[in-house]
């Protein structure tokens, strides 16, 4: 008897769940002006890009001392925010947390876009892109770059295949609901949901498949912000020449891909119109996530800075007195402060950890990020061995050039017209698994 | 001047030889069906063909087959092979070093790159706080352990038999990973349009000068190994006014003074002057040897980056 009235707002709650879910991919001028506002500037610094590709890498302002630049730091950037996939959705996910299940596809949207970009910059930073084919054909295993090469597109792959699957009842559902969409969306929704239909044995495989692939995640994960510390720590250098950078990279990605995930969370939240299912909690709980990655990450920075400074060994001196007191310290103690101590102050009180607090936070954080990355690429190479004579001055100093700059834009403007796009086409919050959650049934017709 | 000369005339050479070979080829191309199908009729005929080191040959006509072109040049083959037998190491003399600076110039003619691009840079050195300065010219130090061959992606550049580290410009991807890892800075890239690319563009690549060099590319000491093929010293050691340098084959226990023409043995000279090679704990093996700037031959006259105090 009581069943009835149940059963029908549980049917009307589905259907509020499917139309606040879709409606912003059908309907939303914002976004649309968005795009082509990316789009714009992504084919203005193309030029700048062209430029790069017709008179070389001199156009920056990298020389023979400072031989990595800007495309480096931002390469390591990228990674570093793209781990956030297998932070939330694998790590947590496999640890039954459910407060992320509104979350998880942002981050997998992140990751995907974000590791995409990454495969991209190292392409721009090259000397000779088109000469790239020459890793396929005489690639060799003893170098680091290779397994990068390796890790990058074995983590873009696994990252697709967790942004799609767990989205097959969802695109179903697209493809019933989104009557207006455009012949080649249909056919996409119509493709990748692979005739869906929710059935038992359906859902019980293809929650199998999802599972094995989040524990695989979790080592190829791993290797990809490994090994992209290797390129720095298989080298003899200053600064770079330490043990601890593989888990120290791995633990300041967490902390960075946790800042972006977090952004682009109230993003979604306000332009979605999505405040009834990226709540208050997924934003406290992230804030708690971060306090605890960035504790991490502190103590890797203790280790990896107290241990030298204490020492002061020859050469690490003139490194770590630099970066502590001299030219790099603004950007070395800004990035220690702003992305990291304050952060962990502010969010141990529940206020810091609403949404607009927590967003600004972030984005301090996101900042403090990259001038991290900034900061471990560029002054090691102007700390060599040897000492630099018999160079013109633009040889001992590294700044970036105006060109440097726009293909900078271009890469985080590609990385987020990819976002936006991905979040244009598919539902960002999982329309299925929410209403699961929620005890609603999911019918998904034929 | 003297040093440009010869290097035209050597391009010039190389020019004509490969004119010749490919002239021969195409000669012998031609004629190699009717050779062939000749051959067991005219047994012992020889055609004259000329090797790429400039030798005249007599061939018999039975042997000759046509050339397969792989992804290599003959020039890249044996540039990558090195030369058999030899083990080639270089002593720099600190005490004599007076930064004349021949070295670099030399080095930047032979190999085709600006003033400031440096394969051998003569550096100021000074060890701690209260010890006397000297000059140290610094190449690629062609490590036995080489860093920068073991992160290069592309096997462009690489190690050779006679312990020479290369680097193949028609292969390099221009990603500078090899400049990172290279602890001793021994190595530059081509950010722009190298020096006279426009006038060099129709040369043939010599892989063991690396030249014409190549925008994007790295490039970096050679120890002249187009020189050495041809016996003769490379370009810095050969034009130091002062002594500095000793090259020669570990083998053959004996390396030979570029300024006074002088060979003495090299486990001696090591010996007896406390030679030493730059930052061994890091492993690299260096080739090239340092004799302690001691009893130096000339005076410091106080400020080294003083540009008075060059001589």
């Amino acid at each position: 008897m009581n069943d009835l009235p149940e059963q029908k707002e549980t049917t009307l709650s589905f259907e509020k769940i499917k139309k606040d879910i879709l409606r912003p991919m059908q309907n939303h001028k914002g976004l649309e002006l968005w795009i082509a506002f990316l789009v714009t500037v992504i084919s203005v610094c193309a030029w700048a890009y062209y430029v790069q590709l017709r008179d070389g890498l001199g156009v920056t302002g990298m020389r023979d001392y400072v031989s990595w630049g800007l495309y480096i730091a931002n390469f390591v950037f990228f990674v570093a925010v793209s781990l956030v996939g297998m932070l939330i959705s694998s790590i947590l996910g496999l640890l039954r947390i459910d407060w992320i299940t509104p979350i998880s596809r942002i981050a997998e949207i992140i990751a995907v876009a974000f590791v995409a970009v990454a495969g991209l910059v190292i392409i721009m930073d090259m000397g000779r892109p088109d000469r790239v084919v020459n890793v396929l054909i005489h690639g060799r295993f003893q170098s680091p770059i290779l397994w990068d090469i390796t890790v990058v597109t074995t983590y873009l792959t696994i990252s697709l295949l967790l942004l799609i699957l767990p989205m097959i009842p969802d695109l179903a559902i697209c493809k019933n609901e989104l009557k207006k969409a455009s012949p080649f969306l249909k056919r996409l929704y119509n493709l990748l949901s692979f005739g869906y239909i929710n059935t038992p044995s359906q859902y019980k495989h293809l929650h199998k498949m999802i599972r094995t692939l989040m524990v695989l995640i979790v080592p190829v994960g791993l290797a990809i912000h490994t090994v992209t510390s290797w390129l720095f720590a298989a080298t003899l250098r200053n600064g770079w020449d330490t043990t601890i950078f593989g888990p120290y990279f791995v633990a300041g990605a967490f902390v960075a891909g946790s800042a972006g995930l977090i952004v682009a969370m109230y993003f979604f939240r306000v332009s979605y119109k999505l405040k009834d299912y990226i709540t208050d909690v997924q934003f406290d709980n992230m804030g708690k996530l971060m306090v605890a990655v960035c504790l991490v990450y502190l103590y890797f920075n203790l280790n990896e800075f107290l241990v030298p400074g204490y020492k002061m060994k020859t050469g690490d001196d003139v490194h770590l007195t630099e970066l502590f007191a001299g030219h790099w310290a603004i950007m070395f103690w800004s990035s220690q402060l702003l992305g990291n101590v304050i952060p962990i102050m502010l969010l141990v009180t529940k206020k810091f950890r609403k949404p607009f607090p927590i967003m600004v936070i972030s984005l301090f954080i996101l900042a403090g990020a990259w001038i991290k990355r900034y900061v471990i690429v560029i002054p090691t190479l102007l700390h060599p061995h040897l000492p630099i004579q018999n160079v013109p001055q633009n040889f001992v100093h590294y700044y970036p050039t105006a060109i440097e700059i726009s293909v900078t834009v271009l890469s985080f403007a590609l990385a987020l017209l990819i976002i936006t796009v991905l979040s244009k086409i598919f539902p960002v919050v999982p329309i299925c698994e929410i209403a699961e959650q929620k005890g609603i049934e999911v019918k998904i017709e034929a | 001047m003297k040093e440009e000369t010869s290097n035209n005339s050597r391009r010039k050479f190389l020019k004509s030889v490969g004119i010749t070979v490919s002239a021969a080829g195409v000669v012998s191309g031609f004629s190699l069906l009717g050779a062939a199908k000749a051959a067991a009729q005219e047994p012992g005929e020889t055609v004259n063909l000329l090797t790429q080191d400039g030798q005249l040959v007599q061939v018999d006509k039975n042997q000759l087959r046509p050339t397969v072109t792989g992804p290599l040049t003959e020039l890249q083959k044996r540039g990558r092979e090195g030369i058999a037998g030899k083990s080639f190491v270089m002593v720099i003399d600190l005490s004599k070093c007076r930064n004349a600076r021949k070295c670099m110039v030399a080095c930047q003619n032979h190999h085709q790159l600006r003033p400031d691009q440096h394969h051998i840079n003569v550096l100021q050195m000074q060890d701690a706080e209260h010890t006397a300065p000297y000059f140290m010219p610094k190449p690629c130090q062609h490590c036995d352990n080489p860093p920068c061959t073991k992160v290069c992606p592309v096997d462009a550049t690489f190690k050779r038999q006679d312990g020479i580290v290369l680097i193949d410009n028609e292969r390099c991807i221009g990603c500078r990973f090899c400049i990172a890892a290279c602890p001793y800075s021994a190595r530059i890239f081509q950010w722009t349009e190298p020096k006279d690319a426009e006038k060099y563009k129709n040369l043939t690549y010599n892989i063991e000068a690396n030249v014409p060099q190549k925008k994007g590319t790295v490039s970096k000491c050679l120890f002249s190994a187009d020189r050495l093929r041809e016996n003769k010293l490379p370009s810095c050691v050969s034009s130091c006014p002062n002594g500095v340098y000793y090259f020669g084959d570990q083998n053959e226990d004996a390396v030979t003074n570029g300024t006074t023409h002088e060979t003495v043995r090299f486990s001696k000279l090591i010996e007896e002057n406390a030679g030493y090679t730059l930052m061994p704990e890091l492993g690299t093996k260096p080739r090239v040897y340092y004799l302690p700037p001691k009893n130096r031959a000339f005076k410091f006259n106080g400020d080294l980056l003083n540009e008075e105090n060059l001589h």
